[in-house]
């Protein structure tokens, strides 16, 4: 029998978000009239990583309604109340990190996010969110997280997978120091700005192809993160990787763990092994678990390979259609596994959300045995 | 450097076939002898021309001697791997190779961006690993260099090469213009199946025009090595699910060096994607780690050496034990020596065989 | 345990091991800044002939981007897959509790004492005249 999911909290779950229309009232009188005379307003802005009609975007019974507003409502009867859920966390992808226009790209993230704490933080208190950040220019990026990390519920600070260069690199540190300083996670979804092919020899002619390259995206970021020395300069970082599929991490820690022993003299700041800075420093939501189906043994080994209870927050991806019915915790996974990821990795990682009414009864469920 | 690393002894000696060695021209214009003048022309006023920025060099330097284990060094000035005499020391005696496959990987056309060039590269190179190689070795193996954006070169060259013994093989770069899965390579997979060549992807340093990554360029050497292995499972997801081995039943790959521990993590994220994909790719019968299971070997180095052996363990089970097989990628850096590379796994003598050759000997037919 | 002469002092010179072979096994000797160590010539990690790789000084880093050199002379970097050893201990720098080439305590011995016995030296005649590295075997 499943263990009960009641008080969990989702680390990774999306958001129906409004069309640009919807964004109007939180846009500046020029982006409202750049937008209206541009007929933006009628473009779709949905990432190509993720089609709405494509199977894997949505399970079929978590398809909305037609005509169906965007609001809280499918997340609470959908995830929260089904599940009795302590706290989820929102990743809203909008196409709007995807333009060139890196102005435009900040003023239709800002009104994602306003928009977000309006109709849903406000509306249901056992939600959380990232902030959405035009991801291309460092400077209005940092603008954004210094704007919304006064609101508490932002945990977390938003990039994709594959964007313009690995994230690592220096460019990107103001937003690590602003991140540490606020106590806000940097979460990297699954999804590509399509800047790069997703594969080193090109563009694959199918989308399966491309969603299965997202993992090689992770791995790169991951090692990234690790060279450049971003966690010695920022040691309280705690990156979350999302919706990344998981199990190649252990071959991930093998070999670059392998490869620094003999490199390390070139990036000496990195002074310990990769799985030490991993174990310390970076998270991974539940799904999807690539796993085989029906050999719960094999997932068991993985993990026995991970080699860490601590790596893991409970998610649902919802609405990707990554498990069916009710089997969100996988077969495989070992009951301190499990314990762990449901509430107090989540807390150890995001530790905005131990703060107000729900994060209190969080924690007060996590003493529960 | 001329000393002889280990003497094997006699009667324990450890036979094994090494899918992975590199051989060096002796000189720059080494392969001059075997082109036509006027591509000898062509080559030493206008050079190679391949997409990274640099002439002759990786924008991420190696990090050892030039990504060269440092003893392999002939005395004679030569690069390492130019000298049969010490190859034949380092490698061929002292770790016991009966068969030592040979991956030509330089300036063999498989990067030249003039592809009239690239064919008569190929087929240089081709000339070259019979006359300077397996005529006086008799336990070294050439692959059937190609150049894969020139597919009719490549096709002529298949033909041309696979009635010699020598071939065991046809080689090809992964970092190709478009994914290898593309229906463009395709004629290559056709002529390599029908003469019954498995086709080996070694990873390679120059790229065929696409950053080393899905999100730009890395920073270090430590990123570009691993790019390698995101790199080959980008490369195996591509020739699954484009349906190449739908297409070619008979289609045997050989992934070189591009590690193989990520395989069993990344044919349960095909299988689970294709699951709720597969009306896009209605072309796939089975599930793509069938496929995989069926037509892919992978070879060993650069081994992974996790803390617990058993894990590595885990990882050949699940892949299979008639799938991997043994390479030392003589002589660079991050060689393998088959004395001390599985030392740590406990493995039978049956599987060590596999391993160090019975999988080898049945995917190239030796006999 | 026998005491062995392996070499006189003034055959090992800063940056310049000799490797000699003593009770069958390969030993390289190092004069770091006039003290003699030994390591044996083999990696523990696969087995390389590991005096015959690069003595180095360990590359520390306060913060990403900045870079010094220290202890140089210390470190010997294995001729195949790079890792980095402490001379003076045979400690590798990447995993120093698992990962560690052995190494022999060396003594210098004058030759007046050595000749009188129980020493061994397998290759050469101990002279009175000059000083000798010797380690116990
Ligand atoms: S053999 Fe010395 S580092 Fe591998």
């Amino acid at each position: 029998m499943q263990a009960s999911l009641a008080g969990a909290i989702d680390c990774d779950l999306h958001p129906p978000l409004p069309g640009v229309t919807g964004l109007l009232p939180h846009l500046s009188a020029y982006w409202r009239d750049q937008i209206t005379n541009r007929y933006i307003d009628k473009l779709p802005f949905q990432l190509s990583s993720y089609p709405a009609t494509s199977p894997l975007s949505a399970r079929p019974d978590w398809r909305p309604a037609p005509g169906q507003k965007a609001g809280p409502e499918p997340i609470r009867t959908h995830v929260l109340d089904r599940w009795g859920l302590g706290l989820a966390i929102l990743n809203p992808l909008h196409g709007a990190v995807a333009l060139f226009n890196n102005d435009m790209a900040a003023a239709l993230c800002s009104a994602v996010n306003d928009w977000v704490a309006k109709e849903l933080l406000d509306a249901e208190p056992r939600l959380r969110a990232s902030i959405l950040l035009p991801v291309h220019d460092v400077e209005l990026s940092l603008r954004e997280i210094e704007r919304l990390a006064p609101d508490r519920r932002f945990v977390q600070a938003l990039f994709l997978a594959m964007g313009e260069a690995p994230l690592g690199r220096r460019v990107n540190w103001p937003l690590f120091a602003a991140c540490q300083k606020h106590g806000l996670a940097v979460g990297i979804h699954a999804g590509s700005t399509y800047r790069h092919a997703p594969t080193y020899a090109g563009w694959p002619s199918y989308r399966v192809e491309d969603y299965v390259a997202q993992s090689g995206a992770f791995e790169t970021q991951l090692l990234s993160l690790i060279a450049e020395g971003v966690f010695q300069t920022y040691p309280k970082l705690k990156v979350v990787l999302m919706e990344s599929g998981l199990t190649w991490l252990p071959h991930f820690l093998w070999r670059t763990g392998k490869t620094w022993r003999g490199t390390r003299p070139e990036v000496p700041w990195v002074d310990r092994a990769p799985a030490e800075i991993v174990r310390e420093n970076v998270r991974f939501t539940l799904q999807p678990v690539d796993a085989p189906r029906g050999e719960p043994e094999v997932l068991a080994r993985v993990m026995e390979h991970l080699g860490s209870d601590n790596l893991i927050l409970f998610s649902t991806d919802y609405p990707h259609w990554q498990f069916d019915g009710e089997e969100v915790l996988p077969a495989g996974l070992g009951r301190t596994t499990i314990k762990k990821m449901l509430v107090e990795n989540a807390l150890d990682t995001y530790l905005r959300l131990r703060e107000g009414a729900a994060g209190e009864r969080a924690l007060s469920e996590e003493t529960v045995p | 450097m001329n000393v002889p690393v280990r003497q094997p002894v006699a009667g324990q000696r450890l036979m094994v076939v090494d899918c992975d060695i590199h051989p060096a021209y002796a000189t720059p214009t080494a392969l001059y002898e075997f082109l036509p003048q006027r591509w000898r022309d062509h080559w030493s006023t206008f050079g190679t021309f391949f997409r990274p920025p640099l002439i002759g060099q990786l924008p991420f330097p190696r990090m050892m001697a030039g990504g060269m284990r440092i003893d392999s060094f002939p005395d004679n000035g030569s690069p390492p791997g130019a000298d049969l005499d010490l190859m034949r020391r380092q490698l061929l005696d002292a770790c016991g190779v009966e068969v030592g496959m040979l991956i030509a990987l330089s300036r063999g056309g498989m990067e030249e961006r003039n592809l009239d060039f690239a064919a008569a590269l190929s087929a240089a190179a081709n000339d070259w690993q019979l006359h300077a190689w397996c005529e006086p070795e008799p336990r070294l193996r050439a692959a059937i260099v190609v150049p894969q954006e020139h597919t009719e070169h490549a096709v002529a060259e298949i033909e041309r090469r696979s009635d010699n013994a020598s071939f065991v093989q046809v080689l090809m770069s992964p970092r190709t213009a478009d994914p290898l899965g593309n229906r463009r390579y395709w004629p290559i997979y056709a002529a390599a199946e029908a003469h019954n060549k498995p086709v080996a992807l070694h990873v390679a340093g120059f790229s065929g025009g696409h950053s080393s990554t899905p999100t730009g360029w890395p920073t270090y050497y430590l990123q570009e090595h691993y790019a390698q292995a995101t790199g080959m499972q980008s490369t195996l997801a591509s020739l699954v699910f484009e349906g190449v081995f739908e297409r070619f039943p008979k289609l045997k790959v050989v992934l070189i060096e591009g590690g193989f521990a990520w395989a069993p993590a990344l044919c349960w994220r095909m299988d689970k994607a294709w699951e709720r994909m597969r009306a896009e790719v209605p072309h796939l019968k089975r599930p793509p780690s069938e496929y995989v299971r069926e037509h892919v070997w992978f070879t060993t180095q650069p081994i992974d050496e996790p803390d617990q052996p058993e894990h590595l363990v885990d990882i050949i089970k699940w892949i299979g034990w008639d799938k991997i097989m043994f390479s030392t990628d003589y002589p660079h850096w991050d060689f393998d020596d088959p004395a001390q590379v599985f030392a740590k796994l406990k493995l039978t003598g049956k599987e060590k065989a596999a391993l160090f050759r019975e999988n080898a000997r049945a995917v190239y037919g030796l006999p | 345990m026998s005491r062995r002469v392996l070499a006189k002092v003034s055959e090992v010179k800063p940056g310049a091991p000799k490797i000699v072979t003593a009770m069958g096994r390969q030993i390289g000797l190092f004069n770091v800044g006039g003290e003699y160590f030994a390591l044996a010539n083999r990696c523990p990690h696969m087995g390389a002939e590991l005096c015959k790789g690069w003595i180095v000084g360990l590359v520390q880093s306060d913060a990403p981007g900045e870079y010094r050199v220290t202890r140089p002379g210390e470190f010997l970097r294995c001729p195949w897959h790079g890792w980095e050893f402490d001379i003076k201990t045979g400690q590798s720098w990447c995993d120093p509790k698992s990962v560690k080439a052995r190494n022999f305590k060396v003594q210098v011995e004058p030759g007046s004492e050595l000749v009188k016995g129980p020493y061994v030296a397998e290759t050469f005649p101990v002279t009175v005249e000059e000083d000798y590295l010797v380690i116990d075997l």
